[in-house]
């Protein structure tokens, strides 16, 4: 006899309490500021950094050329040329304000190359270094993008670990929020403990895979409009697997975070569990950051769980990892996912209802159920 | 019906439940009554699968309890929580989604929860806006919303004023009246006499009494009469067969000593005496139940 009549009466299985877990938490987290400031910041962060150069910059200098000499020390100046008559009609060009600079013969024999640069009032600096002679110099293995790049790539990449990594530490701070307010109690004693991390990790995972398709859509938009283009062809397949490193990444760290904050029962005592998991952000953030040109380095930080989810897609972006290697390193960044979230479940569900003081890693892992 | 049979658990070395044992039958509402530390908060934890037993069992309807049957439990836990920044009715049905209620269930059953707890106007507040005793309406709320099959509930008045205890009282009668069984902790005596039709009282771990309030107070009572005439009644203390409780003045309290007719022969000799202006049996209290329980 049960006396009441239920409207629906179907108990919630595991997928179906996960997915409400997630709901909340994705909701929960949505209505926070922080994460619209943040996603903000980092998409006109984006913009700016790719436009703003060439807004101040007007683009290439433009310069007259008198002369077959002239003409010829000007190839490959990356300075837009026009070749005109002569000195006179240089002269009505420059004031004219069409073009920068002309350089012209030189008829004094001052000159070492045989030119002059004639100017308004200001010496044209691009100019004069286009003009200035430098020994040629060999490339014995081009590389498809400049050191410049490779740092600007490497950079934006461990940029955004970072944060992704950090905005992992929200999965703690709603864990220790349940275990505060004691509603942990209602939830354990409703759905599995495991969904709860399961929807934990699904919802947060879910907001960090948004935030990064945003980026990836913003990212091209951004570069093409600062005229960036050909930059934009070599970050394309660097940006396309950096997606998968970073979602698996992230989930890694999800089920870290959630134990950090399982371990402790007030938000006060957060900080100290959370330092491993920390450290185990900025570690792969530095290390890349450091050694981007560090060819050994980068390879061993790129078949690493964690610094793999920056340093994989880094060494695609430079072109220098061959087709296997992302397969590999995203197998062992799988795997390494399956283990830590088994082993976080463990210790998740043992410390949840624990209360008082932080409770040790070891101590957790031997509890109780 | 809800049966726990021989459940015990330690903490360490320390037994703080001994094989306990205890029903808690449908359409009734059981007080269980016990000191602080005497292991109520554990049992219903154990009940409720939040903390294992270390031995016994917790059986619903005569088969084991499963995470799918507590999926239809109702529960207060003796520490209130409800997510601070989420708003009163969004995590009400929330929880009853969590309970297996679909949208639309969760929403109408919420809507008339919070109506009958007088919550109605607070609901799209955040919990933390509201006062204390409003959050442990909403409290009751979320224990509620999915039309349980059987609450427990921690301790489920305290920190309530006069008034909201009213308007929980009645909602938790309703669903009891529904046929739900209801069992709520209490160490407040008079709130579990006034309220429950069945106790169970525990100490240091162990159920000392269970069973209906009125058996109880009828088995433990024994049979007291209290006598007012004119005069002094210490005269009382000379009847054979009686035994004087309490004297002071013209009333007496006394208990038949071995003769079961003995409240007969004090009567008579009141009335040769004198004129009588009152003779009662004497019903215990909880209260003294409860002394002599533990």
């Amino acid at each position: 006899m049960t006396g009441v009549t239920r409207q629906d009466g179907r108990p919630r299985g595991f997928a179906a309490a996960t997915k409400l877990v997630a709901e909340r938490e994705m909701k929960a987290f949505l209505r926070t500021k922080g994460f619209w400031i943040g996603l903000a910041v980092i998409v006109v962060g984006l913009f700016a950094a790719s436009i703003l150069p060439t807004v101040f910059d007007s683009g290439e200098t433009k310069v007259a050329a008198v002369g077959a000499r002239a003409a010829e020390a000007l190839t490959d100046s990356g300075l837009e040329v026009r070749e005109v008559a002569d000195v006179a009609a240089a002269e009505a060009l420059i004031r004219a304000e069409e073009v920068e600079a002309a350089v012209v013969p030189d008829t004094t024999g001052e000159s070492a190359t045989g030119v002059r640069v004639l100017t308004l009032n200001d010496p044209p600096t691009d100019v004069v270094a286009a003009l200035r002679t430098a020994p040629p110099v060999d490339l014995l293995d081009p590389g498809e993008v400049g050191r410049g790049q490779l740092q600007l790539a490497s950079m934006v990449f461990a940029l955004l670990f970072l944060m992704f990594g950090m905005g992992g530490a929200a999965i703690a701070q709603s864990t220790v929020t349940e275990k505060q307010t004691r509603i942990v109690e209602i939830l354990v004693a409703t759905v599995p403990v495991r969904a709860l991390l399961a929807g934990k990790i699904l919802g947060h995972a879910l907001l960090t895979i948004g935030q990064v398709l945003v980026i990836a859509v913003a990212a091209p938009v951004a570069l093409r409009l600062g005229g960036h283009s050909e930059l934009l062809a070599a970050i394309a397949p660097g940006l396309g697997w950096f997606v998968p490193f970073m979602v698996l990444g992230f989930v890694l760290l999800a089920a870290m975070w959630a134990v950090a904050g399982s371990l402790v029962s007030r938000q006060e005592d957060l900080g100290s569990s959370m330092g491993l998991v920390m450290l185990l952000v900025m570690g792969p953030y530095f290390g890349v950051m450091f050694f981007f040109d560090n060819a050994t380095v980068l390879t061993v930080l790129s078949f690493l769980p964690f610094s793999s989810a920056i340093a994989m897609p880094v060494r695609l972006f430079a072109g220098e990892a061959a087709v296997w290697e992302p397969l590999v390193a995203l197998g062992l960044l799988a795997g390494s996912v399956v283990l830590i979230v088994v082993l976080a479940s463990r210790v998740y569900s043992r410390s949840l209802l624990h209360t008082g003081g932080k409770l040790a890693l070891s101590k957790a892992w031997a509890r109780q159920e | 019906m809800l049966t726990v049979t021989s459940v015990s658990r330690s903490f360490g070395d320390h037994r703080v439940l001994d094989e306990v044992s205890f029903e808690v039958r449908p359409g009734r509402m059981t007080g269980f009554l016990g000191a602080n530390g005497s292991g109520k908060t554990t049992t219903m934890r154990i009940i409720l699968g939040v903390l294992a037993a270390h031995g016994g069992t917790v059986a619903w309807q005569g088969s084991p309890v499963t995470g799918a049957v507590r999926q239809q439990f109702g529960y207060m836990p003796e520490e209130r929580g409800l997510y601070p920044k989420m708003g009163v009715a969004e995590q009400i049905s929330w929880l009853g989604r969590l309970h297996g209620l679909d949208r639309e269930a969760a929403r109408r059953n919420t809507d008339r929860l919070l109506d009958q707890l007088e919550l109605g106007h607070r609901a799209q507040d955040k919990l933390e806006e509201l006062s204390l005793g409003n959050q442990q309406r909403a409290q009751v709320a979320a224990a509620l919303v999915h039309d349980p099959e059987m609450l427990i509930l921690d301790e489920p008045f305290s920190g309530l004023d006069p008034i909201a205890v009213e308007t929980v009282l009645g909602v938790l009668r309703e669903r009891a009246a529904g046929g739900v069984p209801v069992l709520f902790s209490s160490h407040q005596l008079a709130v579990v006499e006034r309220l429950c039709d069945d106790v169970v009282i525990i100490s240091a771990g162990r159920i000392t009494v269970s069973g209906a309030r009125d058996e109880l107070r009828a088995r433990y009572g024994a049979a007291r009469f209290e006598l007012v005439v004119t005069s002094d009644a210490g005269w009382v203390r000379d009847v054979p067969g009686v035994r004087v409780v309490d004297v002071d003045g013209p009333r007496v309290v006394f208990e038949p000593d071995g003769a079961a007719d003995a409240d007969q022969v004090v009567l008579q000799a009141a009335l040769r005496r004198g004129p009588v202006r009152s003779f009662t049996p004497v019903v215990p209290t909880l209260d003294e139940i409860f002394k002599e329980a533990i």
